[in-house]
């Protein structure tokens, strides 16, 4: 079948603002979108620029936006799209080149929360012992690409960029409740903080957003949760 | 052309990189240089587990894996390397459970662990619990707990740094220098010891699991440097890559009781590995899958043959095999339990094959894998520079781009994670140690004119050939001549086709004249280290005249000790020319013998 893609197209060493170009080619329902961008830039034009790696949605370098949803270039098929597709940056993060954003911001939120196991008792000789259960508390919040989907998928964000993102608040909920960690109080208080969680309005717009499809406004909750109760089961 | 200076410089922020950083960043003033940003790193997207001898779920010895290791190396692997991979294993595993990774959990809450290819209990032959894992993305999580570690340890970090050429001076490493993505600027970064964590060259090949970031950056950076590569040759085909696609199917799909079915509905593992069927080694598997589908058993004649992990298949064979769990009970498994082990294989194969495994077949076929062979270095991760083992002083090497070498001629599963988290370590210590007690070597006085010079030829090529087409034509002729199975006349061919897209290859077309994130280029140029590590991959795959492990001749199709029990070492010269030389082969405690599984 032959498909149009639509890509949004910046330079900054050349152009004054963005415009979108659009290349025609030959696809099939099972290629990746990922497959087509790559054709365009061996076949049509080697100055389209954007992200990839690992092609099979693990390592989150290819996000953007497809048909005016956040999704991964690798891991939404011509199949899902149809013969008309549009391809745009992240919203929210500052276009850099053609669909290269600008990460920086959305690490450091990510750096803000701690996301390190914190425990200083001595460690033991062997593994710190979990029951399968505990494990299972964290388990959906452990599968975070940090790809960026979900924040730049959220109106809060949106309107303010020093709003910490669902994806902060994802790698957060890991570590506070895992029952190995003792800082939960510490992460809880920069969450309760005014650019944290209640920031989040529930709009499910992350959830619908991530390729991992992991339950992000339930996790979210679960964090609000915690700070009203101060209890973590 | 910006300068920094720092003790130690990694490169790469894979597992192998982080490892490295984190160690070395202790004493050490160290920063960590990757092309990517640390958490796309390759390391992210393995699967089954890491393997220990930890015994969670029943007996096991450090020495039970070492002897797999070995055989599993068809005897070309290290020995004294692979002990010390081995021993340090169970506590490499314990730190990083420590360091938070969120390991699945026993009844008892210890470290969870599945069986996998080649890991047996070295008295009864059958299959040990030795893979400790975190679902199936146990490398996402090693990936995450060790950059987390490294984020809360003030780790420094160049993300989006290419490193196109490395430094040396007085024949001792003095930087290296990198390419900032987004000015297009280059960085001269001065240090004492240089960490080479870059990773593996899977896109050689058609059909890969690996990431587009796999393009052998080190190795190829160093070969032109004038140091040799190590067993090139050996490049490990995973039996069960989604078909046509490439992506990984992990081992641990067999692990939890999956098995291979050819297009007659057989198992037919039992036909080439007895003793344990669908998991024996890697090299086993996919030769057995190569040769059912060349009998004419592939699926719907094509060539692809099945894995099934169906719930009443995986009980039906559970029980015929005789399999129990630790309770004595029979060994069953239910649909929800397959989902819950295994969530992101059944992610892929639903998205990308609209394949539901747990109530019907996934379609595989062999897939270009892993690097057995690379940039060579002794268990402490320091470089070795000729076929007498001397060693280049503060240049070190870890992970997949380097060759210890302790996976010989085929990698077991579950051992990369552990040469990551091992040598990576390591290297990490050792050139801490050596950044200690030695001065910087004083900078070129144009560092960047090496790097300067092979960018300038690719911008300024006449622009005939496109890019697309040489690296297409690369991967088919590698798939097809340099692949499972192998022949003096199919690689004769391979290597013709290889020099003739290297002479293309100079008359590149680049049409992107920017600086910012100027990916063409950048393609292009790791396109050319593509090229350069195919041919030496071809001309030692050609000199050696015998079968072992990854390396399958038609026309050698036994293994010779007498003549081969030696690792082959390559330099190219600077007028292209590829000479060869071979160092013995470390034995400690175990005489080559037959390899049956």
């Amino acid at each position: 079948m032959e498909v149009t893609i639509k890509v949004f197209r910046y330079n900054p060493e050349k152009d004054k603002k963005p415009s979108y170009k659009t290349y025609k080619l030959e696809a099939i329902e099972t290629d990746r979108v990922l497959d087509l961008l790559e054709k365009v830039k061996g076949y049509q034009d080697g100055t389209l620029s954007f992200r990839r790696s690992c092609a099979h949605g693990i390592c989150g370098s290819d996000a953007m936006r497809i048909n005016g949803f956040n999704r991964l270039a690798c891991k939404t098929l011509v199949r899902d799209t149809g013969a008309k597709i549009t391809v745009q940056p992240l919203l929210g993060l500052r276009v850099i080149k053609d669909l290269i954003v600008d990460m920086d911001p959305f690490f450091e939120h990510y750096r803000s929360v701690k996301p390190w196991l914190i425990n200083e008792d001595p460690e033991p000789e062997k593994e710190r012992l979990q029951s399968a259960e505990q494990r299972a508390i964290f388990d959906d919040t452990t599968k975070c690409i940090l790809c960026a989907c979900c924040t730049t998928s959220c109106p809060s964000f949106w309107a303010n960029e020093q709003y910490a993102g669902p994806a902060a608040i994802v790698a957060a909920h890991r570590f506070i409740f895992d029952s190995r960690d003792k800082a939960a109080a510490e992460r809880l208080k920069i969450l309760n903080e005014v650019w944290g969680v209640y920031r989040c309005h529930t709009v499910f717009n992350c959830t619908l957003a991530c390729p991992r499809e992991i339950q992000i406004t339930k996790a979210i909750g679960e964090v609000k949760m915690a700070l009203t109760t101060g209890k973590l089961e | 052309m910006k300068t920094h200076q720092f003790e130690v410089i990694v490169v790469g922020a894979g597992g192998a990189g982080l490892m490295a950083g984190l160690y070395a960043s202790r004493t050490a003033k160290t920063a960590i240089i990757t092309k990517l940003y640390p958490t796309r790193s390759h390391t992210g997207t393995a699967q089954g587990g890491i393997g220990a001898a930890l015994g969670s779920e029943e007996e096991d010895h450090p020495e039970w894996h070492t002897y797999d290791t070995v055989k599993g190396s068809d005897y070309l692997g290290d020995q004294d390397a692979i002990e010390f991979m081995c021993e340090e294993a169970v506590q490499a595993v314990y730190e990083l459970e420590h360091m938070g990774l969120p390991f699945d959990r026993t009844p008892e809450g210890k470290i969870s662990q599945r069986p996998f290819g080649g890991h047996t209990n070295n008295v009864t032959g059958k299959p040990v619990r030795r893979a400790c894992h975190a679902a199936d993305r146990t490398g996402h999580m090693i990936l995450q707990t060790l950059y987390q570690q490294c984020m809360k340890n003030d780790v420094n970090f160049f993300d989006e740094f290419q490193v196109v050429d490395l430094l040396m001076v007085n024949g001792a490493a003095a930087g290296v220098v990198a390419i900032e993505l987004a000015t297009g600027e280059l960085h001269v970064f001065h240090a004492k010891a240089v960490i080479f964590a870059t990773g593996g060259h899977g896109r050689i090949w058609e059909i890969t699991s690996n990431a587009y970031a796999f393009t052998g950056d080190g190795p190829a950076v160093i070969m032109r440097r004038g140091l040799p590569l190590e067993d090139l040759e050996f490049f490990q085909f995973h039996p069960t890559g989604i078909y046509k696609l490439g992506i990984l199917i992990t081992e641990g799909v067999r692990g939890e009781g999956g098995i291979l079915i050819n297009g007659k509905g057989e198992r037919f593992m039992e036909k080439y590995a007895p003793k344990v069927k669908d998991l024996a080694s890697r090299d086993v598997v996919s030769r057995a899958i190569y040769m059912e589908i060349r009998d004419g058993n592939g699926a719907n004649g094509q060539n692809y043959v099945y894995l099934d992990v169906r719930p009443e298949s995986v009980n039906k064979y559970a029980a015929l095999d005789g399999r129990l769990n630790k309770d004595g009970a029979p060994y069953t498994v239910t649909g929800e339990e397959i989902l819950a082990k295994l969530p992101d294989i059944v992610d892929f194969c639903r998205v990308y094959l609209g394949v539901d495994p747990i109530t019907q077949l996934m379609p595989i076929q062999p897939t270009a894998h892993y690097a057995m062979g690379g940039i060579p270095t002794n268990k402490y991760g320091e470089t070795i520079l000729d076929e007498k083992n001397n060693t280049v002083p503060g240049l070190y090497a870890a992970g997949e781009c380097a060759c210890v070498s302790v996976h010989g001629a085929n990698r077991l599963g579950t051992n990369s994670l552990l040469d990551l988290v091992v040598f990576g370590k390591h290297a990490g210590l050792r050139a801490a140690e050596f950044a200690k007690g030695a001065e910087f070597q004083p900078l070129p006085a144009d560092p960047t004119e090496f790097a300067s010079s092979q960018f300038d030829r690719i911008r300024h090529a006449d622009g005939k050939e496109n890019a697309f087409d040489i690296a297409t034509t690369m991967k088919k002729v590698m798939f097809d001549d340099m692949g499972i199975f192998r022949s003096g006349k199919g690689m004769e061919n391979a290597l013709k086709v290889v020099r003739e897209l290297k002479e293309r290859y100079k008359h590149v077309t680049v049409t992107d004249t920017g600086k910012i994130f100027n990916m063409e280029l950048m393609n292009i140029w790791e396109l050319g280290n593509l090229l350069d590590l195919a041919e030496v991959t071809t001309v030692s795959a050609i000199a050696r005249t015998e079968s072992r492990g990854g390396h399958s001749r038609e026309d050698y199709p036994d293994r010779d000790d007498k003549n081969w029990l030696k690792h082959s070492l390559a330099w190219v010269h600077e007028n292209g020319k590829i000479d060869l030389k071979y160092k013995p082969v470390v034995i400690t405690k175990y005489e080559p013998k037959v390899r049956t599984y």
